[in-house]
């Protein structure tokens, strides 16, 4: 039988491997957090792709391999008609909150010498205030007897309510443009404070214009800010169901509300899961798109 | 006789593929002041490292105070260290800082206060024991460093180019104070430092590396005076370096023929090739004697042509341009007098000359 | 210099503008609040505090927020201690494939949630889990541990290791270094991650949509009551004191971070 010697000689080794192997230190320090996401990420994403594979019998799931969920999202017009029309919304929200972020990032960045700390405060506040509710919000200032319309009539400047402001891609567009601000707004800022003002000194001294410096230098160096604020708009929105089903109205549903009555009214979980899988795929499709797209404009302004 | 307190044993680090550390053997006395000293990259700081245990020697063992301690974690290592950026905790005010490690200690309130003020005292900083960490300067921090590891008493004090960061008048004004610090506290210091003329100030013993080896471990003096390698003569001081042949050897006078100089001589107990063979003579710019009229001696003299001069203040640099030879010979004269620049313009002939006993041998390298 | 000045003029006042359209919508909340109309329409018609009464007397609302505040507290504390072993794993230990590693614990972050939550109310019904506000926080878990992660990591880049390796040289183990040294230099970002994963999970809704049982949380309970016209205004009311609170929140968070260790480098950022 094994001594107490040879054990103890054992426990040393072992002692010894771990403080001699610095990878296996670090390895156990995130071991925790990469169970966790294994767990709770991908085997529960594994159960998706399996379930995208079974049908669904009114209540009772089949649990035989069939292609059925994936063949009827190309064979009815419905599902890719709202998965593109998802898509086209959130590219133009994430246009739109880039846009309109980037010249406060700027701002932030260039323009305020002290006290940039309560500037970013100021715009990451709205953020932290329910997200439902600031959605909501939006319902009661776009709608038909909601804050604009009651204002301007009781102002006198129109008759009727506006019928167009609420219940369209338009007003998910804006409504989602101001939710997403401050995640735009944060890594540009960052992005456009990590230059070096010399850098732009120097194309100044090189006889660039102000404009010219700005496209040449600023812009490009400030691009990694810029693709991390456009997917980080760009894909959590694609799912977003919250703010087409307050503001969007049945012209702009999502695939997320699709998606979201397979699991609810509609009960068709394999269906949803198939909706899930190709709306990712199509997701990282775009989003390759969009690299290589920035890696030639990057291309061409070097 | 000393006794040993650190006993380096065939020590080796690798970093993946990169040796950083190959085969070190080295012993250092108690009581000794010892500089490892080299080039950045050279491995010192990893020895050091090694020493207090922050890294693992890939092979080898290290004896501290006749205990293996190869394998032992820093906390327990009867050694302490003062950091290269000092690492004062930013949390902890002065006091706090110097009592960090005496937690164990065992000592009550009162006599931890007493020692605390002691430390002050030898660092000079009496009074600043309430001090946040961001409320003092450079050489303050290095003092702190210094008393929240003496304090602990330790075997050795390991310091890892303390002085790096400080200005060069601070600097000076450190290293005068560490040496005499060392004296009165009788611990011996190891010492990591690529400053070349800081080892030479402070040291008892350095050992210079390059590429992870070590060179040669010798007294300050010896390493200048009578370097073993042309590493270590080029990278202590300024060297001048001539191809040379050994005529012949005797009564401890080497003979030899140099092409770029003709005959020279040099004062030696022994040899380091036979007669025949080729060396590498090595002497240093301040060991000329530079004059304008042939000198008699027939040996260790050569014609040359002005170069450019530098101005040094306390001295100047000349450059002398000598027949056949590529890159002029560094010459170094004290400002005795303040007129020097007159005396040396470019291309006005001058011979140079140097004494027996201040050329060194060298082996041949490559 | 003209010219300087009037670009400066233009872009002080787009970020005015900007400020405008991100607080319009939050201020909605409390004037309505505020206002003695059951209808979200001016003019307003008087000042009234019933709204705020009405919630008080809400048994849904109040379980709603204990249940918010039970799922909020404990993901924060797992998500923080999560954040804390991996930030120094990464930053502390040289490992080969440490970026591959950081980039799966960050893969819920670019997730749409809506996949996050129906992925994860599968494997509970496969599982036989019953839902409850353990299965939403798990999800919430899943989405907070990479913020916490970010947070921790920037803090742990931050301070250079020599801190703790002087702890250790002066005579500490590794628990008692973290705990003399390590904890106190990044406790303004342990603080920071906190507030940052209990607001992240206090404020969720879609993962927490598909993830409850019957308990609700804060966010389901205002999603329910969206539906009534007759509840609009106290949700109003209870929208101002989440503004209220939150910015309360931030600032604090913000004091103790200023007032946090000063590393004498960019690490305050």
């Amino acid at each position: 039988m094994p001594s107490a010697a040879f054990e103890q000689s054992l426990v040393s080794r072992i002692q010894l491997r771990f403080r001699r192997s610095e990878a296996v230190r670090g390895y156990t320090l995130l071991s925790p957090t990469l169970t966790i996401i294994l767990l709770g990420l991908l085997f529960p994403l594994m159960i998706l792709v399996t379930l995208s594979f079974w049908k669904q019998e009114y209540v009772d799931l089949i649990q035989t391999f069939t292609l059925t969920n994936y063949a009827d999202f190309f064979r009815k017009k419905i599902y890719y008609l709202i998965l593109y029309r998802s898509i086209r919304i959130s590219l133009l929200v994430m246009l739109v909150t880039v846009l309109l972020a980037y010249p406060l990032a700027y701002f932030i960045a260039f323009h305020v010498k002290w006290n940039k700390m309560i500037w970013i405060i100021l715009v990451t506040i709205p953020f932290w205030t329910s997200y439902l509710l600031r959605v909501f919000s939006w319902k009661v200032i776009l709608g038909y007897n909601g804050v604009i319309n009651s204002g301007l009539m009781s102002l006198g400047i129109i008759a009727e309510p506006l019928e167009f402001l609420l219940y369209n891609p338009i007003a998910v567009v804006i409504t989602l443009a101001h939710a997403w601000a401050a995640v735009a707004i944060l890594p540009i800022y960052v992005s456009l404070e990590k230059i070096d003002r010399s850098l732009i000194e120097a194309s100044r001294d090189l006889g660039e214009s102000a404009f010219m410096t700005f496209i040449r230098v600023t812009l490009p160096l400030s691009l990694p800010g810029v693709i991390a604020a456009s997917l980080l708009v760009f894909i959590p929105t694609v799912g977003d169901y919250v703010t087409p089903s307050l503001v969007g109205g049945t012209r702009g549903i999502m695939i997320g509300n699709i998606i979201q009555s397979m699991f609810g009214k509609a009960l068709n979980w394999p269906l949803g899961a198939a909706l899930s899988i190709i709306s990712m795929i199509t997701v990282t499709l775009v989003v390759c798109l969009l690299l290589g797209a920035t890696q030639l404009f990057r291309k061409k302004v070097a | 006789m000393s006794e040993v307190i650190i006993s380096i044993n065939n020590v080796t680090k690798d970093f993946g593929n990169v040796r950083a550390v190959n085969n070190a053997n080295l012993d250092v006395l108690k009581g000794e002041f010892f500089s490892l000293l080299g080039p950045s990259g050279c491995g010192k700081t990893t020895l050091l490292r090694m020493l207090a245990g922050f890294e693992l020697p890939t092979e080898g063992t290290i004896d501290i105070d006749g205990q293996d301690v190869t394998l032992s974690p820093p906390n327990i290592r009867p050694v302490n260290m003062v950091f290269q950026n000092y690492a004062i905790f930013p949390h902890l005010n002065v006091s706090q800082n110097i009592a960090f490690g005496m937690r164990k200690s065992g000592l009550s309130k009162q006599e931890l206060d007493e020692r605390i003020e002691q430390m002050l005292e030898l660092i000079k900083l009496p009074g600043y024991g309430d001090r946040g960490s961001n409320e003092l300067s450079g050489g303050q921090r290095q003092r702190v460093a210094l008393a929240r590891a003496l304090i602990k008493q330790p075997k050795v004090l390991l310091l890892d180019e303390p002085l790096g960061a400080l200005d060069k008048k601070l600097r000076e004004q450190m290293q005068i104070e560490l040496r005499l610090l060392q004296q009165q506290v009788g611990i011996t210091f190891v010492f990591v430092t690529h400053d070349q003329e800081e080892a030479l100030t402070l040291s008892d013993r350095i050992a210079v590396m390059n590429q992870g080896d070590i060179i040669e471990v010798s007294t300050p003096g010896s390493l200048y005076e009578q370097p073993q390698s042309r590493f270590v003569a080029d990278f202590i001081g300024t060297m001048n370096f001539f191809d040379c042949t050994l005529k012949d050897f005797s009564d401890g006078i080497a003979i030899g023929e140099a092409s770029e100089l003709g005959s020279v001589r040099i004062a030696t107990p022994q040899t380091i090739v036979t007669p025949g063979n080729d060396f590498t003579l090595a002497v240093r710019p301040e060991k000329f004697s530079i004059s304008f009229e042939q000198p008699d001696q027939q040996y260790n003299s050569v014609l040359g042509r002005m170069g450019p001069s530098a101005y040094l203040g306390d001295r100047s640099h000349l450059y002398v341009h000598v027949k056949g030879r590529e890159y002029p010979i560094s010459v170094a004269l004290q400002n005795l007098t303040g007129v020097l620049d007159q005396m040396y313009t470019t291309d006005r002939k001058v011979w140079l000359t140097w004494s027996d006993d201040s050329a060194v041998m060298l082996p041949m390298e490559g | 210099m003209i010219r300087t000045r009037s670009r400066l003029n233009t872009l002080t006042v787009y970020a005015v503008a900007y400020l405008i359209f991100l607080y319009a919508p939050v201020a909605v909340l409390p004037l309505f609040s505020f206002n003695d109309s059951q209808y979200i329409t001016f003019p307003l018609l008087g000042f009234t505090f019933k709204w705020y009464a009405q919630l008080a007397d809400s048994q849904g609302l109040q379980n709603a927020l204990i249940n918010s505040l039970k799922v909020g507290l404990s993901v924060a504390f797992l998500s923080t201690v999560l954040g804390i072993f991996a930030a120094k794993g990464v930053t502390r230990y040289r490992m080969r494939r440490s970026g591959l590693l950081i980039s799966f614990i960050m893969v819920p972050l670019v997730i749409p949630e809506i996949i996050l939550g129906i992925s994860l109310l599968m494997t509970f019904s496969v599982g036989g889990i019953k839902l409850s506000l353990i299965t939403v926080g798990i999800g919430h878990l899943m989405l907070c541990t990479p913020f916490s992660m970010l947070v921790l990591i920037s803090r742990m880049e931050g301070f250079d290791k020599s801190y703790e390796e002087a702890a250790q040289d002066l005579g500490e183990n590794a628990w008692w270094t973290f705990w003399r040294v390590t904890f106190p230099i990044i406790l303004p970002g342990v603080v920071a991650s906190f507030l940052l994963t209990f607001t992240i999970s206090f404020d969720e809704f879609i993962l927490a949509f598909f993830l409850a049982g019957t308990d609700a949380t804060l966010p389901l309970h205002i999603w329910s009551q969206l539906r009534f016209p007759d509840k609009l205004p106290s949700v109003l009311a209870l929208g101002a004191i989440i503004v209220m609170v939150s910015t309360v929140v931030i600032f604090a968070a913000e004091l103790i971070r200023r007032g946090g260790v000063d590393l004498g480098n960019k690490s305050k950022v």
